[in-house]
């Protein structure tokens, strides 16, 4: 929940020589168990997938690939994350400049509120909609007589998606914008500007790391989704199945070289987005070190 | 931050700050996405058991096969859980104290189980631990099986929840003030005392938050587990597929209170997390 939320904000101190060394045995001995868990535990499952996928050849991973079930299942996700996103773009900025910004009764439940989804279990974020659109839901009959279909269509996908990256843009946006305080903001508009050019020429461009790096959280959820997805999509072949449920088909119908292959595609997925994570926390911990280099100077003249 | 006028009073904090525009704009629009897409349709679980007596309510949550699945679930998430705050505190020590090779990418690769798709790595540990795999094969001939047991779906949620305590013990580690262990190693304490005495209680409240979070993630994690744990009732079969499979056969008044316990355990759990955090970072315990 908050694990990934104060990566960003935090600036680490800077690495001091230590005075104190552990004694060599003890280094060693953590270093194995250390990394050996992460041998077992990440780098084995990380290896397996594309020795799986490849095991049949080039030919047959570019067959599972190019396949109709697969590629409207790439098509099919590709919307929901393509809606998802901009939605939880919206919500996080509004999010992050009410509870940034200003002080008010009730901030703390709010903030509280919002990392309710992150509690939440997949499978029960895709209950609770079946509840209320489904057939025996509240809104049921309604979307029947008026021949509406969300749960066992793309709405449905689309919905439990944005449930589920919900806190995602907001959680990196909040500490973020909560830092970097108002005074820039109160300072724009005591030179006149209007509060959309402030947000637009001050906030943003102050904030865009923090919102890039919760897109590509965001992205990579929105696009991996399985258990609220599974729920609400009733699984129809070349409809209604995302990436992630074709992964399951596909393994679940022993064709294990093909499963392996479409999840593939989405390892590479988490590899960019772990890559670009890397990319813009280093990026960040130079700008913010710029800005205090700039401070400084300003003080100095 | 202005600095009001000596004579005149100080100023209503909250109208102060409503000097930037946009509050009712922002507020209600985060209002609105809350209530539409988290409140409203959470609140359709709770209000659809209501229409449940407590006689029904009871029998749903207590029957013999979901008492299975709750102990199952729980005891799993736990052990894992506290598989990865030994593991991750270790890690984290690692990552944070010593240079070796490779260290930026061990350190990046820790976040492999917030970005792996849940279902990708449900079939990769799945086919690592059946009996033909990589690591079952090893493992077989010694009687241990992992794969459609208990025992996979520990190792399931050990994936899931390691970044949860490495993510959240490094921030601490990094800060931890070096006289504290100098201080320690000047009284005379040897190395290893100084790590349990001083060391280790600094980074308590960390791993008791990160133990909380990995706790509450892997009770209701589904993706990872629903393969690689053979999905058995009674015996591998998770209270989470236990929700997808009364859904499926139209059982919603069991599937929606099942869903009603899990929200209340999980609420309470996020619930403890800020209360530690409250506790353990209040200005009172550092002196502040």
């Amino acid at each position: 929940m908050s694990a990934t939320a104060s990566t960003l904000v935090h600036v680490a101190a800077p690495h001091r020589r230590r005075t104190l060394a552990d004694p060599p045995w003890l280094k060693r001995i953590l270093l194995t168990i250390a990394l050996g868990f992460v041998g077992l535990f990440l780098v084995i499952p990380l290896a397996a997938v594309f020795v799986e996928a490849l095991r049949g050849g080039l030919r047959l991973y570019g067959a599972a690939l190019t396949e109709p079930d697969a590629l409207s299942a790439v098509w099919l996700t590709l919307l929901a994350a393509g809606i998802a996103v901009p939605c939880n773009v919206i919500f996080g900025l509004a999010a992050a400049w009410t509870i940034a910004k200003f002080d008010f009764r009730g901030k703390s439940v709010l903030t509280t509120l919002i990392d309710l989804p992150f509690a939440v279990s997949p499978v029960i974020a895709g209950l609770v909609y079946v509840l209320m659109f489904g057939a025996q839901g509240w809104m049921g009959e309604w979307l029947a007589d008026r021949d509406l279909r969300i749960i066992f269509a793309t709405p449905g996908i689309v919905l439990a998606t944005i449930f589920v990256t919900f806190p995602l843009v907001a959680r990196e946006l909040i500490p973020l914008m909560q830092a970097q305080g108002r005074d820039e903001e109160l300072a724009a508009l005591t030179l006149g500007a209007g509060g959309w050019k402030t947000f637009w020429r001050v906030t943003l461009p102050n904030a865009k790391w923090g919102l890039f790096y919760g897109v590509v959280l965001c992205n990579a959820r929105a696009m991996g989704e399985f258990g609220a997805v599974s729920v609400v999509s009733g699984h129809i072949r070349g409809e209604t199945n995302t990436i992630p449920l074709h992964v399951e088909i596909l393994y679940n119908e022993y064709q294990t070289q093909a499963a392996f292959a479409v999840a593939s595609l989405l390892t590479l997925l988490a590899l960019l987005t772990m890559l670009l994570k890397s990319i813009i926390e280093w990026r960040h911990r130079r700008a913010l070190l710029a800005a205090a280099h700039a401070e400084t100077r300003t003080f100095a003249s | 931050m202005r600095t009001p006028h000596p004579e005149s009073p100080p100023p209503l904090r909250t109208r102060r700050h409503r000097v930037l525009p946009g509050f009712g704009l922002t507020l209600g629009t985060t209002l609105l996405f809350l209530s539409l897409i988290v409140l409203l349709p959470l609140s359709a679980a709770f209000i659809r058991t209501a229409g449940l007596t407590w006689d029904e309510f009871w029998a749903q949550v207590t029957s013999p096969r979901v008492l299975a699945s709750y102990r199952l679930t729980f005891g799993a998430a736990l052990a894992a859980a506290a598989a990865n705050a030994f593991f991750g505190v270790i890690v984290a020590w690692v990552l944070v104290r010593y240079e070796f090779p490779g260290r930026k990418i061990v350190d990046a690769l820790v976040d492999l189980p917030f970005a792996l798709p849940t279902a990708v790595a449900g079939i990769a540990l799945t086919a690592l631990y059946a009996p033909t795999g990589w690591i079952g094969r090893a493992l077989d001939p010694l009687g241990v099986k992992v794969a459609y047991t208990p025992l996979g779906i520990w190792v399931a949620l050990t994936f899931i929840g390691l970044p949860f305590i490495v993510r959240t013990v490094q921030p601490v580690l990094e800060e931890l003030e070096p006289e504290l262990e100098e201080a320690a190693a000047t009284l005379g304490a040897t190395r290893l005392q100084t790590l349990a005495r001083v060391v280790l209680p600094a980074l308590l409240p960390a791993t008791c938050t990160g133990f909380t979070l990995a706790l509450a993630r892997g009770i209701g994690e589904y993706g990872s587990v629903v393969f690689i744990s053979g999905n058995m009732p009674l015996r591998t079969e998770i209270t989470p597929l236990l929700i997808v499979t009364k859904l499926e056969q139209y059982d919603y008044a069991g599937a929606t209170a099942l869903a009603v316990v899990m929200l209340v355990v999980s609420f309470t759990l996020l619930f403890g997390v800020q209360v530690l955090q409250r506790w353990f970072f209040s200005p009172e315990r550092h002196g502040r």
